[in-house]
């Protein structure tokens, strides 16, 4: 970790040349290969499996992107990020994408120099503590032991949350998410804070799940979504509606199976998305069926959600914010026109 | 004419070039010169590369709120530092959290090193070989793993603060950290703190007294027992006559955790356990190579002496053997306080988790938080190896 701020300090200092205009894109295109940064494992959003295969709905993020800039999901390699490294890597573009649970602030969009392109996951901040303790809100937890995980939002709305409840508590502060598990887990901590939908991670994870309740409360509202970099408008753009397609598509009611009958689609909107009326994604140096082919690779985004952390999944996460928009969430994309 | 002139002007260029004195003054200019230009080029870079990432600081962060709970805990309670409190504080706090360790894990490591340093060089065959074994296994692993392996197996197992049993209604061992009660001082412990004060004064002029006295007379006065009564008798007995002025804060269990009394978080333990055993490997090293040096014919000429072993050892070999000693020893004190920056896979909060980590995370200003954390090992690296060279040079041969 150290090693990573320290090359980019470095890189900072000595690089001679700087970013030009959609210069990512040509990276990418040159490389053959999109670099992109991911979690040290959250189950569900992006975690590697024995063979080091990577699945997860942040994971799924990226494929799309590669499919429709590469026409190949396989072509990405996964750069497995801490909360603290993640934006340095970013920054230094040591990877082209950050598709790893972050919340979109002012802070980070502001003055790190990035650009968040939309939302992948509505989620909030929740506690999760043992059965047995016998606690059932989070207003209980006074003097509390907190297991946290450094460099995220969810120390900020922590302190902010016991600060103005007038409760205190001992911070567990490490850095990655296993450390905070294995804490949590040997009980050196009462209650474990992340976004909601990492709990549910952390806990389809844990020996015992059953031994451990997510608190009714919800303290802060995290949308996580893709970043990049500020000032590569054309790549901030490609990203952003690459993930917009995703939505988009589940509205329509095309899957990934789906796209390759699309072109006969009654929709127009159905048959601009996937290139086969006029040539939208043009405008973004891709092929004109470069969202269609994200569809076709990964699904849409209903078919990802459930695929990865759906009620049929380990994580089990209902679709609550994330619906559409037409089903009651605030999943919302802009039209595709 | 002309040609005698320009002859003569070569003649004083050589004649200068050839000059030791400006040669040396010359060189070293050009060689700051090209190192300023360098620096110059570096930071003129930095400012640019930072503008195009449009990550330029902007005003003064040191005074903004942190905004993050995660210094709870500042070595012997100097500070407290909350979420409220400007950032410049959390870099103090976590500075001194810092040099606490540092501190303790070079008394601990030099004491266990020097007793395993010596115990390898022991004829005893059992006790050269645990000594060895030590030396090898922590020497050839990684400290990181040590740190883990200590917490894990060590500390994380204990039971938590509900199901921990009090010893006397006084000390808790739990994984929320050891509990020991704190001593409150009542009317009258200023005085006890003024006798066992001057105990300690007397006791000092008493050594040096004793000193004298042998080196003019041969007289042996005795000294332990002596310092032992005026450092601990007399005051213990001023204690017991002033009603016993201090009362005891007992750790008592409120909620979640206990609460009251003296608290050694196990994040902290962990580390300076692991610290302190690595190190103390690489010191008994040094030790051991340090008293190997002193030549044989010293220890016979000093029991020829009739001196005794441990004599021998106190007054002949070791201050030999300091002078090989103490510099390799000095890296090693900087390498421990260096090492602690791994404080965060447990989570202990010092300067790299709590100031290069979360503060630079929240803060976004990699270059700043990074170029004060290098000043501040850099500093506190400077002031360990000045420190030793002055214990050094006490120790050195001196050549009269």
């Amino acid at each position: 970790m150290k090693n990573i701020m320290l090359t980019t300090v470095a890189a900072v200092a000595l690089a001679g040349t700087a970013f030009a205009q959609s210069a990512t894109l040509d990276a990418v295109m040159e490389r053959g290969q999109l670099i992109c940064g991911v979690s040290t494992g959250v189950a569900g959003f992006s975690i590697a499996d024995d063979g080091g295969n990577y699945t997860g709905l942040d994971v799924d993020v990226c494929r799309a992107v590669a499919a429709a800039v590469l026409n190949d999901a396989q072509a990405v390699k996964f750069v497995p990020l801490t909360s603290k490294e993640r934006f340095t890597a970013l920054q230094s573009g040591e990877i082209d994408v950050l598709s790893r649970n972050t919340t979109w602030t002012y802070t980070r969009d502001v003055d790190l120099g990035l650009e968040f392109v939309g939302v992948s996951y509505y989620d909030g901040q929740g506690f999760m503590v043992r059965k047995d303790l016998g606690i059932s809100s989070a207003s209980e937890l006074d003097g509390a032991s907190v297991c946290v995980i450094t460099g995220t939002t969810t120390e900020l709305n922590l302190a902010d949350y016991f600060a103005s409840n007038g409760m205190s508590y001992e911070g567990v502060v490490v850095e990655t998410n296993a450390e905070t598990n294995q804490n949590y887990e040997a009980g050196r901590c009462d209650v474990f804070t992340t976004d909601a939908s990492g709990l549910a991670a952390n806990r389809s994870q844990m020996a015992e799940p059953e031994a451990h309740m997510i608190l009714p409360e919800i303290i802060s509202k995290e949308p996580l979504g893709p970043v990049v970099r500020h000032g590569d408008n054309v790549w901030g753009d490609i990203v952003r509606w690459t993930l917009n397609s995703l939505i988009i598509a589940e509205e329509k009611g095309l899957t990934g199976a789906g796209v390759a009958a699309a072109g006969d689609s009654g929709d127009p909107e159905v048959r601009r998305l996937v290139g086969a009326e006029g040539d939208k994604a043009a405008s973004l140096g891709l092929d004109s069926d470069a969202f269609g082919r994200a569809i076709a690779a990964v699904g849409n985004y209903g078919e990802i959600f459930e695929r990865n952390v759906g009620p049929n999944t380990p994580v089990g996460l209902e679709r609550g914010l994330n619906a559409q928009w037409t089903k009651g969430g605030i999943l919302y994309a802009p039209p595709f026109r | 004419m002309r040609q005698d002139l320009y002859a003569n002007l070569t003649g004083i260029a050589v004649d200068i070039l050839s000059n030791k004195r400006f040669r040396a003054i010359a060189f070293q200019l050009i060689v700051l010169l090209g190192f300023l230009g360098l620096l110059a080029y570096i930071t003129r870079n930095a400012i640019h590369n930072m503008r195009e990432l449009n990550i330029l600081p902007k005003g003064n962060f040191l005074t903004e709120p942190g905004s993050v709970d995660n210094l709870g805990w500042v070595a012997l309670d100097l500070m407290s530092v909350g979420a409220r409190d400007p950032i410049w504080m959390f870099f103090v706090g976590s500075a001194i959290n810092t040099i606490y360790i540092a501190i303790l894990g070079i008394f601990f490591a030099t004491v266990l090193g020097f007793i395993i340093g010596v115990m390898r060089l022991s004829p005893n065959w059992l006790v050269s070989r645990v000594a060895a074994v030590y030396v090898e296994i922590f020497r050839n692993v990684p400290l990181l793993l040590w740190i883990l392996l200590i917490n894990a197996i060590v500390f994380l197992p204990w039971p938590s603060p509900k199901e921990a049993i009090p010893v006397f209604d006084a000390f808790v061992a739990s994984n929320r950290g050891l509990y020991a009660p704190r001593g409150i001082p009542l009317d009258g412990a200023s005085t006890v703190g003024f006798v066992f004060l001057a105990g300690i004064i007397a006791a000092i002029v008493w050594s040096v007294y004793t000193r004298r006295v042998q080196a003019k007379t041969g007289k042996q006065l005795p000294v332990f027992w002596v310092n032992a009564a005026m450092i601990i008798a007399v005051p213990l007995a001023v204690f017991f006559v002033m009603g016993q002025p201090l009362s005891w804060e007992t750790p008592q269990l409120k909620g979640f955790n206990y609460s009251g009394g003296v608290k050694l978080l196990p994040q902290f333990l962990a580390l300076l356990t692991a610290l302190s055993l690595y190190t103390a490997a690489f010191i008994a090293e040094i030790v051991r190579a340090g008293i190997l040096s002193v030549n044989k014919g010293q220890r016979e000429a000093a029991s020829s002496l009739g001196l005794r072993p441990n004599l021998v050892m106190n007054l002949v070999i070791i201050p030999q053997a300091l002078r090989v000693i103490i510099p390799p020893l000095t890296s090693q004190y900087l390498n421990l306080t260096k090492n602690s920056s791994l404080a965060i896979v447990v989570g202990y909060q010092e300067i790299v988790a709590v100031f290069m980590g979360t503060i630079l995370n929240q803060s976004g200003r990699a270059v700043e938080i990074i170029g004060m954390t290098m000043a501040f090992y850099l500093s506190v690296s400077l002031l360990i190896s000045f420190i030793m060279n002055i214990y050094n040079r006490a120790v050195a041969l001196k050549e009269r």
